[in-house]
């Protein structure tokens, strides 16, 4: 890819225009759902940034003794019939009389935190693991390879739940459970794409120029593996953010009084019979985090994978 | 092709052996004491050493895993710690209930996604086909955990006192038994034999048992309490089988032998799914094999949640109570399910491309 951009370059100008990336920003602006789920995750990272300034109570301090409200109480919005003088809570009240609304704005903080850490990690990893299989081969990548194939054999939320038991709950281990996880995918991904270009005659002419492997690997094979790991982990951040609720959910990852999305729900539900405003809005706002994640992922693969574009 | 089977059958073996290694070491690095977990934190030294050797726990851990492979050849999982029991009769009681909850599951993905994603696909861009698409996009995107909580409370308390109403939890309700198939046929077997606990596990498939039995009530009970846990833990399958099918389908479609076979005049659901369609199917049958794995960690969810006794919910109820015995047993059938779905599939693709010859 850089070497293609470098034989533009001595053609003519006008080529530059039409660069490989420009043109594919100019695909991905053409997806719907990637317009639509990039729309999303910018609401939702403005909320998780702008937390403290719209969130209209503390998500952590119960409100005893500061408005006169029950614990579990309903939603109250006032613009739809709750008399004026009771306060307006419009998610309702948790089980800790704690606005239910302050507490799901504050959650995008973690889930989005969650998501990027723990796939950034993984990408890391996972591209320092497969570049090594895919570049030097032989030995190197049986081992690799055949250990990301035990890990990929456990279903990836069980597998978590281990890695969360030996390393003890929290937010932290289960998170590094969750990245540990996910590395098998991204190294495969990176090995594959070595694998396609390892013997291309530019990489070949790069060694025979006293490039070092470091060099080839970093200049000349490696941005080969990025248009596949952008849509990878786009689509990985929001299974990270599902299974990180579902260990929370469980007890094992956020502890209260965190106000995480799967520690708020795990917390309140056995009461999803007399209030069920407390299960249901941290689970939506759970789903439309990763439905813009996988919005946007579908979007960037159907604008970067080239077996697709023809069909477009 | 039996050879293959056979071969495929001998080479699971030492994966087997590899996830029983990793099991047994990982589980014996979960910190905390099991005899403290079981006897609570008073227990004194002199008791907990006695507990130690009850279990085999004070042998170095490489004798130990040597000891539990033996017993594990001879069909002994060992006793649970926690419960007392031996973890043969506890995976025979609880492995059916999560057999049919994954097997509903995954039948329901199956009949929804397969049609979905082929309609999807023929009117392309249609009000349908968008609509398929949102809905598997929601679908992949639902917290199982979540949607199983709203389900229970649509249907167990919002449609209470309808013909709709479904039980939220429990595998029976109170007061209904499943008499097990064999004594109503009459046979005996000797208790402690293989054949005995054949038959137990057999019984055990509450819905299979009351087919065989003809008894309808039990049935009728056995169903509605499958219906929500089975519908949460489908979505997720039947969103991605929906989308595999949708794109695998494009993709044929547009091939010249469709367009060949239209011009000769066919009849078009003829060319949908006999030319189409069959052709369609391997990734779709892939996608299908890859979500067992799904079933069984949303089964932990599900089961939690649906109070089921199944083995989701006990290996993590034993992951937190240290209950090492049950976690290598468990896993171990995981493991197992998994080599089986994968063989299934690697072995339907000589039905459904006779070009593909294993070897």
């Amino acid at each position: 890819m850089v070497t293609d951009l470098k034989a533009n370059q001595f053609k003519q100008k006008d080529y530059r225009s039409n660069s490989l990336w420009r043109l594919t920003l100019r695909r991905i602006f053409r997806q719907r759902s990637a317009i639509f789920g990039m729309a999303l995750l910018g609401f939702l990272i403005l909320i998780a940034i702008f937390a403290e300034a719209i969130a209209p109570y503390d998500p952590i301090q119960p409100l005893i003794g500061i408005e006169n409200v029950n614990k579990r109480e309903a939603p109250c919005i006032h613009l739809f019939g709750c008399p004026k003088d009771r306060p307006q809570h419009i998610m309702g009240i948790d089980g800790n009389v704690r606005d239910q609304f302050s507490r799901v704005l504050y959650g995008s903080r973690y889930s989005l935190y969650v998501g990027f850490t723990t796939v950034s990690f993984a990408i890391l990893v996972g591209t320092l693991l497969g570049a090594i299989s895919g570049y030097f081969g032989g030995w190197w990548d049986n081992i690799i390879m055949r250990l990301m194939d035990v890990l990929m054999a456990f279903p990836s939320l069980l597998l978590a739940i281990t890695i969360v038991s030996v390393l003890g709950p929290g937010l932290q281990n289960a998170l590094l459970a969750i990245a540990i996880v996910a590395i098998p995918v991204y190294a495969r991904v990176v090995r594959a794409s070595v694998l396609s270009v390892k013997e291309q005659a530019y990489v070949a002419a790069s060694l025979a120029l006293g490039g070092g492997h470091f060099h080839i690997l970093l200049r000349r094979i490696l941005p080969n593996a990025i248009p596949p790991l952008i849509v990878q982990g786009t689509l990985g951040i929001g299974t990270a953010i599902l299974d990180a609720a579902a260990l929370s959910f469980l007890g094992l990852g956020a502890q209260p009084p965190t106000p995480e999305w799967g520690t708020m729900l795990g917390t309140e539900r056995n009461q999803v019979f007399t209030a069920p405003h407390l299960v249901f809005f941290p689970g939506a706002a759970i789903m439309i985090t990763v439905l813009a994640f996988n919005l946007l992922g579908d979007g960037l693969r159907d604008a970067i994978d080239p077996r697709l574009t023809h069909q477009k | 092709m039996i050879a293959y089977t056979i071969r495929r059958l001998l080479l699971a073996i030492p994966v087997m052996f590899g996830i029983l290694v990793v099991t047994f070491t990982l589980s014996r690095m979960i910190p905390g004491d099991p005899c403290k977990a079981m006897l609570g934190e008073k227990a004194t030294a002199e008791v907990c050493d006695r507990f130690r050797a009850q279990y085999g726990l004070d042998k170095p851990i490489p004798v130990q895993l040597g000891i539990y492979m033996g017993n594990v050849l001879k069909g002994d999982f060992g006793m649970s710690i926690r419960f007392s029991r031996p973890v043969t009769i506890i995976l025979i009681e609880r492995l059916p209930t999560t057999i049919e909850l994954g097997l509903t599951s995954l039948m329901i993905a199956v009949l929804v996604g397969i049609p979905a994603g082929i309609l999807s696909a023929i009117k392309r861009n249609s009000i349908i086909d968008v609509i398929t698409m949102v809905g598997a996009n929601i679908g992949v995107s639902m917290p199982v955990y979540w949607l199983g909580l709203i389900l229970a409370y649509i249907f167990a308390l919002l449609l209470k006192d309808t013909p709709f109403w479904l039980p939220p939890t429990g595998r029976l309700s109170a007061g209904v038994v499943s008499i097990p198939f064999y004594q109503v046929l009459g046979w005996e077997f000797p208790k402690e034999s293989f054949r005995y606990h054949l038959v137990e596990f057999i019984s055990n498939l509450v819905i299979f048992n009351s087919l065989i039995t003809r008894d309808w009530a039990v049935l009728k009970d056995a169903v509605k309490h499958l219906i929500l846990p089975s519908v949460a833990l489908s979505t997720i399958p039947l969103a991605i089988i929906a989308r595999m099918t949708r794109s695998s389908m494009l993709e044929v479609l547009k091939q010249d032998y469709i367009r060949a076979a239209r011009a000769k005049g066919l009849l078009r659901g003829t060319v949908i799914f006999k030319h189409a369609f069959r052709n369609a199917l391997l990734p779709i049958v892939t996608i299908i094999g890859i979500q067992v794995g799904t079933l069984f960690a949303g089964a932990v969810l599900t089961e939690t949640i649906f109070g089921l006794a199944g083995v989701g919910r006990i290996l993590f109820e034993a992951i937190t109570a240290r209950d090492f015995p049950i976690i290598q047993a468990f896993t171990v059938v995981i493991a197992a399910g998994y080599v089986i779905a994968n063989l299934i599939v690697d072995l339907s693709y000589v039905f459904i491309d006779p070009r593909i010859r294993l070897d």
